[in-house]
């Protein structure tokens, strides 16, 4: 193709045909300007379009525009029976993908009353896989956000320090970041052998580097500067706003559904809930929601550490074990409704399912969204600010837009 | 009303004119405070039964307490009331309720859809969707 050739004519028009604004800029009044953050913005973590109303150099208002990433989750999954839906809740939260499908596992199971049935065994290796995917989606919560306020060199540190986990899951599940790992009813496989040892390994690499993060990153005058009394979320608001996660704990509340309805096998682990407690300024600023991410990280490498321990010990693999033993042929719930939620790393994910128990498909099958909730406070908190702040507010809030969008 | 044992967690069918007095109820009452609303979920049963249902979740943190509000509406009367004046967090859930069922929320502060384009027709989890051919002269079915 000739070079010189115009392959995008700038057309009046193009403004007009694009999705409409909540503003309209006939009615502005005095200084107030429109600026348009997104779609295509790298510090709006993916396909967010953020309306900014501006007064001066202030904010007036923000609105967010989404749906830009929405691939019909919820239809797709009337169509197709509960063990097929799992690749789809891989690309809900998709650097989180073990925790959603752990809390969607569940839930299926439960609705056909097997889940005290599962092998402990199978049990703690689903913990095991969805801490350590935890900490890779908080390493790129963290990571991320850095750079979001200026800082390069944290990203490429943790990046390749959530490569090992990356490489561990590949291992066990045969994918990076997609994994389809646990199966409704037990495991697709056991852990690959010498998965334990390697994984020990690792929890003894990353705490001296966890150390170093948080000495580069977290204690960094510049960041606290930059991220202490921004974005400041009452713990009132964060209720009625319905957030979850580090977000709704960086405001104070002691608040984590792996405690509250100690599912799985949490309830035999050891292992605090790290809140925001305003060291640095404010509680529930942008510095807390990222301190208790960052100490989320420690709890995590307990949990696995004990988990380890159990898959190793009273656990360990057995040459008949068979990690698909319980799971159903015919996946066929009764008539119900049932409501299942699970803490995965960014808050509160909830299936809502409807079985007509004629079928082997969800009549309904309703995803409760973290991010998509903890994002629709982000207009309550960046009145008054400036730009730059709305910015470090929202790379505080930690959003997938695959979660978002559903 | 009427108790629902059927559901996990138990929930209560409510009537759609009673919805924001029964919400604002449960939000206010020192024995209950369901301060945090989990989720909302519209549910089409199809143009057999020719009726729809909208499902509240709500939790209480202080009590752990879990509750399922339960709607019906038939496809005559599609409308239920806002309860953003109680929880803020309803206002996306309802957009999306609006978006995705054509349901009208009387009191929303600022009804327009949210997931799909401002000019999509239809409401796609409805059951007898069926999507539109071409959408800005892009063919949509493939």
């Amino acid at each position: 193709m000739p070079t010189d050739r115009i392959q995008y004519q700038y057309n009046d028009n193009n403004f007009a045909l694009s999705e409409p604004g909540k503003f309209n800029e006939a009615a502005l009044q005095g200084s107030e300007v429109i600026i348009n953050l997104g779609p295509q913005h790298p510090s709006t973590h993916g396909v967010l379009r953020l309306e900014v109303l501006m007064d001066g150099e202030i904010i007036k208002e923000v609105v967010p525009h989404i749906g830009y990433l929405h691939r019909c989750f919820e239809k797709h999954a009337e169509s197709l029976p509960y063990n097929q839906v799992i690749p789809f809740v891989d690309r809900l939260d998709y650097v989180a993908a073990m925790n959603n499908e752990h809390a969607y596992a569940m839930g299926v199971e439960r609705m056909l009353g097997i889940s005290h049935l599962i092998p402990k065994r199978v049990e703690y290796t689903r913990v095991l896989v969805a801490e350590l995917n935890r900490i890779a989606s908080h390493f790129i919560a963290i990571g991320t956000y850095g750079m979001d306020i200026g800082a390069f060199t944290p990203f490429f540190w943790i990046m390749r320090d959530r490569e090992h986990i990356l490489r561990l899951l590949e291992w066990a599940s045969g994918a990076r970041l997609l994994y389809n790992y646990m199966w409704i009813g037990g495991l697709f496989y056991d852990l690959p052998v010498g998965f334990e040892e390697r994984c020990a390994q690792f929890i003894t690499y990353i705490k001296p580097k966890l150390v170093e993060i948080e000495k580069l990153l977290i204690e960094n005058k510049i960041f606290v500067e930059r991220t202490a009394n921004v974005g400041v979320l009452p713990l009132d608001l964060a209720i009625n706003c319905g957030v979850t996660g580090p977000v709704l704990r960086g405001s104070g509340l002691r608040f984590d559904l792996r405690k509250v309805d100690a599912y799985s096998v949490y309830p035999e682990l050891d292992f605090d809930i790290p809140i925001g407690e305003g060291k640095m300024g404010t509680v529930g600023d942008c510095w807390d929601r990222t301190y208790v991410r960052m100490q989320e990280i420690h709890e995590s490498v307990k949990i696995i550490e004990q988990c380890l321990t159990q898959l190793t010990g009273n656990h360990q693999r057995t040459r008949d074990f068979d990690p698909q033993a319980l799971v159903p042929k015919k996946i066929r719930p009764q008539a119900q409704d049932f409501y299942i939620r699970a803490e995965i790393p960014k808050g509160e994910l909830g299936f809502f399912f409807r079985a007509d128990g004629k079928s082997d498909v969800p009549f309904r099958c309703k995803c409760r969204s973290c991010s998509f909730v903890n994002l629709s406070v982000l207009p309550e908190i960046s009145k008054g600010v400036l730009l730059a702040d709305l910015i470090a507010t929202l790379g505080s809030i930690d959003i997938v837009l695959g979660e978002v969008d559903r | 009303m009427k108790a629902d044992r059927q559901c996990t967690p138990h929930g209560i069918h409510i009537h759609a004119d009673d919805v924001l007095a029964v919400c604002t109820l449960l939000h206010r009452h020192a024995d209950m405070y369901f301060d945090m609303l989990s989720c909302i979920t519209g549910i089409d049963n199809g143009v057999a039964a020719g009726t729809m249902e909208v499902a509240y979740n709500l939790y209480s943190i202080p009590y752990h307490h879990q509750l399922m509000l339960k709607v019906t509406l038939p496809y005559s009367q599609l409308r239920i009331a806002s309860v953003t004046a109680v929880w803020k967090t309803a206002d996306w859930h309802e957009r999306e309720l609006f978006d995705m069922f054509g349901i009208d929320i009387t009191g929303h502060p600022d009804l327009r859809r949210i997931l799909m384009p401002a000019d999509w027709e239809g409401h796609p989890l409805r059951k007898d969707y069926q999507q539109q051919e071409y959408y800005r002269n892009i063919k949509v079915k493939y």
